[in-house]
């Protein structure tokens, strides 16, 4: 279990600058996500965390020790690939001894390692089938159990689950979170997938075209997101975003919504007065569709008309639009009408943030 | 355990590495393929004739070449041959494969005996068919027997008709290859563009015409590119089937190239028709092997 | 499909076939007659009896221009110059095709494509300076001079066609493989090579197709004790002196042919891999 430090970390190929200046810290034990659209520069962070190639500029610390010039096999590192990478020319007993057999571990040890990793991740029957024998599952399994043998001080995952299926995947990430308690082993998991981001991670690294948009826990990032692209890319169904301008309301600030004849505020809170400087101005509303929900009968409501509807079991998404925008709501599958009759919609807005809508930052 | 220093002399080590392992082959690369093609280059600019030397001559000896009555012979050789080789083979081989392509029961037999022929030399395909064709026990004396006592092929040994003999080699040999690429060509295009012209109401042979042959123009191209490579090289056949005869009569560049260096002793003349050669294959190849790489980058 | 048009089809396919098989079995035929039946029957005629006296005479006592000892030597020739020609022209193939997809550097891609060149470059282009820079090295009257120039002259095929192979190879075996410790020989010895059967039978089936059919090289670098079997059959069918023995020459023409037809017939799913891998050279 190790620390992992990242300094200033520049990358680029051919005079195109890949990384753009990364800073992370993560202390030890902690499960960090590099979550991203492809493309961001994290498989590219992952491979100089791994030593796979060198740092333009900056500091990789694992542990204590600034590991830029160390070769990839003595940083205490094990790393799991979307595409496994088990060697198909070996058994799964071979897979999983190769790495200690570079490393000269004697044979009694490897036999050892072997033996408790294959019993904890239940591959004993395998092990002397051939990858290709192997079903899609049983493969991520035999690739961890290669990552585990090493008992590294740092875990790194590129991807583990995009080659499985919708199952298979939600079965794995629990088998991994369950993996990460046990072990306490430091890890840092590159996914594309927000929702494996949020279930998995106790720190979320968001990336987008080499900058590091937003650094948090979990929580932060789906509540309080830095910009416009966080909260957009965190969350399924994504956050509306409503153009709309801000008006001076009974008693505060509120966003205007032009719905047919009517003229409906959207009253915000703004304890620090931070939207004062935009009263009158053009900005975006961020809502996420789970604050849109069906009025109750006796409750005051905005009406709209039903464009379509999505039932996802548990809750109904229907589509409306507002201010010209289409806009998804969560609404109980009870509640919900049908395409073209008038759906009585109230909003939560403690949560609703407001971005600029040229810098993309955020004001609220 | 190693040590930071340690570790990066490795490093350097291990960059340095491969580029030392695919260094030789580059170097010799470098000197036998370019190297030489510079100094072929040179000789066909010297005044060497038996033996070489390093005379500047300027363009004395392609002058010689283009005034030379059997380069001519080589070259409209080059064109007949090229073109009905070309032509020739790439329809037999296109014909055989979408024969091929009809559910056949012995398909694989019937590939395998299109294709036998590529494995063999031209030294032996040419030593076949010498035997067949020649007038007194081959062909010719076949059908006499039959009961045509008047019949004549005697192209093997006629000036006018000989080249055409090597025509009739070299599809031999080749046809069943180019049969295999469109065989796989036609296997890798997706049935359900077949299905739904059929659920259109198209008829096979319309199918196979408007949909399915032009589909086919990447094959069709490099089957066109590999033929016209063969041609322009075209040795062992000529040498083997007609040995350049009657007289002269089937040269062609290749062994021309080999009667002029070799035979004659007039190295400058033979270096100067090689690096035609040399020109007229990369008129070819360039293009395609531009296109070839593009194709590289793109799926690399 | 009407029942006629695929009777149709299966006849045009079989005289295809008898046109692809007629030169070979004409050759076999005549390679077992004798010569008065060769002189006074029928190019097509089922031998009455089976001789070998031709493939004997052939083999180890037709003559070659002045010397009279068959292909025998020939053919040891070729063997001599084919077997270290193909292994050593694979060997760097293979590592060259390994570098140039795995461990690519600033620059490989243009060394690949200037090697790639030699693929299609008419080899006449070579013959003047290769046969003076042999006569330098003392290798013009050896089998070693074919296999110096065998070699040359493959690596640029052999690269590419390990090259092409490795590509389809995820990267990340190697990045795994460098993870568990192993360095770059270990990397291919251990991971690389073990994957790559099919591609060294279709490289070697390719090599030694070409090499041993080669009649260029083998014409113009040969001294007269290593000269190979297409040399030898291109001979034998044109010395002139004596009666021409059609018998021998057709037997002489199959022994050549043997050993290519047997790879053929053993591993023609590699060979027909290796065309059409290799069409670029065709």
């Amino acid at each position: 279990m190790r620390a992992l430090k990242i300094k200033n970390v520049k990358k680029s190929f051919g005079g195109v600058d890949i990384l753009k200046g990364i800073d992370i810290e993560v202390e030890p034990g902690q499960f960090l996500i590099l979550v991203g659209p492809s493309g961001c520069g994290k498989s590219t962070l992952m491979n100089l965390i791994a030593g796979l190639e060198t740092v333009t500029s900056g500091e990789i610390v694992i542990g204590d020790r600034v590991v830029n010039d160390v070769p990839p096999k003595d940083r205490d590192i094990a790393m799991v690939f979307q595409s496994y990478a088990l060697y198909p020319n070996m058994n799964v007993k071979k897979n999983i001894t190769f790495g200690m057999e570079m490393r000269n571990v004697d044979k009694d040890e490897q036999e050892k390692i072997l033996e408790r990793v294959s019993k904890m991740l239940q591959i004993e029957h395998l092990l002397d089938r051939k990858p290709s024998q192997l079903s899609g599952g049983q493969r991520q399994r035999v690739a961890m159990g290669r990552a585990l043998a090493r008992d590294p001080g740092l875990f790194l995952f590129d991807e583990p689950l995009s080659n499985l299926d919708a199952k298979l995947r939600v079965e794995m990430r629990t088998e991994i979170k369950l993996l990460h308690q046990r072990t306490k082993t430091t890890v840092v998991y590159v996914t594309h997938d927000q929702i494996e981001a949020m279930t998995l991670g106790d720190r979320i690294a968001v990336m987008k075209d080499g900058h590091i948009q937003q650094f948090g826990t979990p929580h932060e990032i789906y509540d309080n997101p830095a910009n416009m692209f966080v909260a957009g890319f965190i969350g399924s169904p994504s956050m509306n975003f409503i153009p709309t301008r801000i008006v001076a309301a009974e008693g505060g600030l509120g966003a205007e919504i032009l719905h047919g004849e009517q003229n409906w505020i959207f009253p915000l809170q703004d304890p620090q007065g931070k939207l004062q400087a935009w009263v009158g101005k053009d900005v975006i509303l961020g809502v996420r569709p789970e604050q849109f929900t069906a009025a109750e009968d006796d409750e005051p409501s905005y009406d709209c008309k039903v464009d379509i509807i999505e039932p996802t079991g548990p809750d109904t998404l229907v589509f409306v639009h507002l201010n010209g925008k289409e806009v998804v709501c969560r609404v109980h599958p009870k509640k919900a009408k049908h395409p073209g009759e008038i759906q009585r919609l109230t909003v939560d807005l403690t949560k609703a943030v407001v971005f600029d809508p040229k810098t993309e930052a955020r004001i609220l | 355990m190693a040590t930071q220093e340690h570790s990066v002399g490795q490093k350097r080590f291990d960059q340095w590495l491969p580029k030392l392992v695919v260094a030789p082959s580059f170097i010799l690369s470098l000197i036998f393929i370019y190297g030489f093609i510079i100094w072929n280059g040179y000789l066909s600019f010297s005044t060497s004739r038996m033996l070489p030397n390093y005379e500047w001559a300027g363009m004395v000896q392609y002058e010689s070449l283009w005034q030379n009555a059997r380069w001519w012979v080589a070259i409209k050789n080059l064109g007949i041959f090229g073109v009905l080789f070309i032509g020739i083979g790439t329809m037999l081989g296109l014909f055989l494969a979408i024969l091929l392509d009809q559910k056949i029961r012995v398909e694989g037999a019937l590939r395998s005996i299109y294709l036998y022929p590529m494995a063999l030399s031209f030294i032996v395909t040419g030593t076949a068919w010498k035997w067949i064709l020649n007038p007194s026990f081959g062909l010719e004396h076949l059908v006499q027997s039959w009961g045509f006592p008047n019949y004549t092929f005697d192209w093997l040994v006629n000036p006018e008709k000989a080249i055409y003999t090597v025509v009739i080699a070299g599809v031999w040999q080749s046809s069943g290859f180019v049969m295999a690429l469109f065989l796989a060509g036609l296997r890798g295009i997706d049935d359900s563009i077949i299905k739904a012209a059929q659920v259109d109401g198209a008829s096979l042979p319309r199918i196979y015409w408007r949909i399915i042959i032009p589909s086919l123009r990447p094959v069709f191209f490099s089957t066109i590119m590999i033929l016209a490579h063969l041609a322009i090289k075209s040795f062992d056949l000529v040498m083997a089937l007609t040995n350049r005869g009657p007289g002269y009569s089937t040269d062609m560049p290749a062994s021309f190239m080999y009667t002029m260096a070799f035979e004659r002793g007039q190295l400058g003349v033979g270096a100067a028709s090689s690096t035609m050669m040399l020109a007229m294959l990369a008129a070819i190849v360039v293009p395609y092997l531009y296109s070839e790489l593009r194709g590289y980058k793109k799926n690399g | 499909m009407a029942k006629s048009t695929r009777f149709i089809l299966y006849t045009v396919l079989l005289i295809a076939a008898l046109f692809y098989l007629l030169p070979m079995y004409v050759m076999l035929t005549t390679s077992v007659k004798t010569m008065d039946e060769i002189r006074n029957g029928s190019l097509l005629a089922f031998p009455t009896g089976i001789s070998l006296e031709a493939w004997g005479k052939a083999w180890d006592s037709a003559c070659t221009g002045i010397q009279c000892s068959g292909l025998k030597p020939f053919f040891w020739n070729s063997v001599k110059i084919v077997v270290p020609a193909v292994i050593l022209s694979t060997m760097l193939g293979a590592i060259n095709g390994y570098v140039l997809t795995k461990w690519k550097f600033k620059g490989s891609d243009i060394i690949f494509s200037m090697m790639l060149f030699g693929v299609f470059m008419p080899l006449q282009v070579v013959l003047l300076p290769m046969s003076q820079t042999l006569g330098w090295m003392g290798l013009t009257e050896s089998v070693w001079g074919l296999v110096t120039v065998h070699v040359l002259m493959g690596i640029a095929s052999t690269t590419l066609f390990f090259r092409n192979y490795y590509v389809s190879i995820p990267d990340e075996l190697v990045k795994a493989a460098t993870l568990d410790g192993a360095g770059f020989f270990r990397i291919f010895w251990r991971i690389i090579l073990p994957l790559s059967t099919p591609i060294i039978m279709v490289t070697f089936i390719w090599q030694f197709t070409n090499i041993w059919n080669d009649f260029l090289f083998g014409v113009v670098f040969s001294g007269s004790d290593s000269k190979p079997i297409t040399v030898g059959l291109n001979n034998l069918v044109n010395t002139s002196t004596g009666v021409k023995e059609y018998n021998v020459d057709m037997a002489a023409a199959i022994i050549a042919g043997l050993p290519t037809m047997f790879i053929y017939f053993v591993a023609g799913k590699y060979f027909v891999r290796g065309l059409t891998a290799g069409a670029v050279k065709g």
